[in-house]
């Protein structure tokens, strides 16, 4: 099987609500590949990664990863970033890597040891005596070492400075699995266009384009980000 | 390396150029080993399979050539090399002589400038 993650006619309709959040979106994602989930604010794309954590259920239609139906056996093989911060203020690093490790099966303790150090933090500081910087730098070290074969991140560069994102964005290309694929959600285009392979743009809840981005850029002549503000010009 | 790379072009093509240009000025000089796809990747910050890609279109040309076991190398081809930066000179100098030429210089004229500022270049 090509793809790990394969959505068909899905659909969000929130309760009190008469229009969709998501539109019968079918599409699949291949093996290995980086993609951008790109789309304004309030286009859907939250709606739709918490649909493949499970944290929502679809109104309509059905999401396959990996070939398994949403419940435990595609949450072992989906490493999730939410879009906010989410870890326990009064545990310290060295808890938090014992907690992965016991519900991930796949978790590299190593790893994840390497890339702290590698950022001097000392494991048994507590998470609320870190910088907002990096506790967000704490929680992408978390999900990314997990050999995981979906890595889904939520607005992963969303408020960090250039630094910060340069390291985020190295920690991602340096961390996934060859095999492994990374669906990032975000709006700062320009910061992600020279990672992804191909580029997922949704409005209105609706998928308006799916595409690999260097034939984008070839067909365009043009930026990603050139062509999401054509796109999306309001 | 200086990765400047710009959004507007295919990603891949100016990955090969780079790193062409670092072959063809002996910075990565014959004979000697790459770094690997992942860690040149991550220095550039560019996705994965965009430099496999730029890696295989260097070895068609075989300026790299890969070894099963022990990695990839540049090309030891002396006259490969030469005869690379030669086309890339050819295709900056076309890119020069072009502007000048929307300048209103005649190839009289681009000669003599191009002597006078080579000749002030080496006195100073």
């Amino acid at each position: 099987m090509a793809e790990i993650l394969s959505l068909d006619h899905l659909t969000k309709v929130y309760k009190g609500s008469d229009k969709p959040a998501l539109d019968d979106i079918t599409l699949t994602i291949g093996k290995g590949r980086i993609v951008g989930l790109l789309g304004p604010n309030g286009s859907g794309k939250t709606t739709l990664i918490k649909l493949i954590n499970g944290l929502l259920t679809p109104t309509a239609g059905e999401i396959r990863v990996g070939g398994f139906a949403i419940g435990p056996e595609s949450k072992a093989i989906v490493s999730y970033l939410p879009d906010r911060f989410c870890l326990p203020g009064d545990t310290s690093v060295k808890e938090l890597i014992g907690f992965y490790r016991d519900f991930y099966s796949d978790f590299d303790t190593e790893r994840a040891y390497g890339m702290l150090e590698s950022l001097q933090i000392d494991p048994l500081s507590r998470i609320k005596t870190f910088s907002k910087g990096m506790k967000e730098k704490i929680q992408l070290i978390l999900v990314m070492s997990r050999r995981a074969q979906l890595y889904v991140l939520d607005e992963p560069i969303a408020g960090v400075d250039p630094a910060a994102r340069d390291y985020i964005i190295r920690t991602i290309i340096g961390n996934y699995q060859p095999d492994a694929s990374v669906l990032l959600s975000t709006h700062l285009i320009t910061d992600v266009e020279n990672i992804l392979d191909d580029v997922i743009f949704i409005k209105e809840g609706k998928v308006i384009l799916s595409s690999p981005v260097e034939e984008l850029r070839i067909a365009q002549g043009k930026s990603l980000d050139a062509y999401f503000r054509e796109v999306f010009s309001c | 390396m200086s990765w400047k790379l710009d959004s507007d072009r295919p990603i891949y093509t100016q990955l090969i150029e780079i790193l062409k240009i670092e072959i063809v000025s002996g910075k990565l000089p014959p004979g000697s080993k790459f770094k690997s796809v992942r860690d040149l990747a991550m220095e550039a910050g560019v996705n994965p399979n965009t430099m496999q890609r730029a890696f295989a279109e260097l070895e068609d040309l075989e300026l790299l050539r890969t070894e099963r076991t022990s990695g990839r190398f540049v090309t030891e081809d002396a006259e490969l090399i030469g005869k690379t930066r030669d086309a890339i000179a050819s295709a900056q100098f076309d890119l020069f002589a072009e502007k000048m030429e929307q300048l209103g210089f005649s190839k009289r004229e681009l000669v003599d400038f191009v002597n006078k500022k080579v000749e002030v270049e080496s006195d100073g």
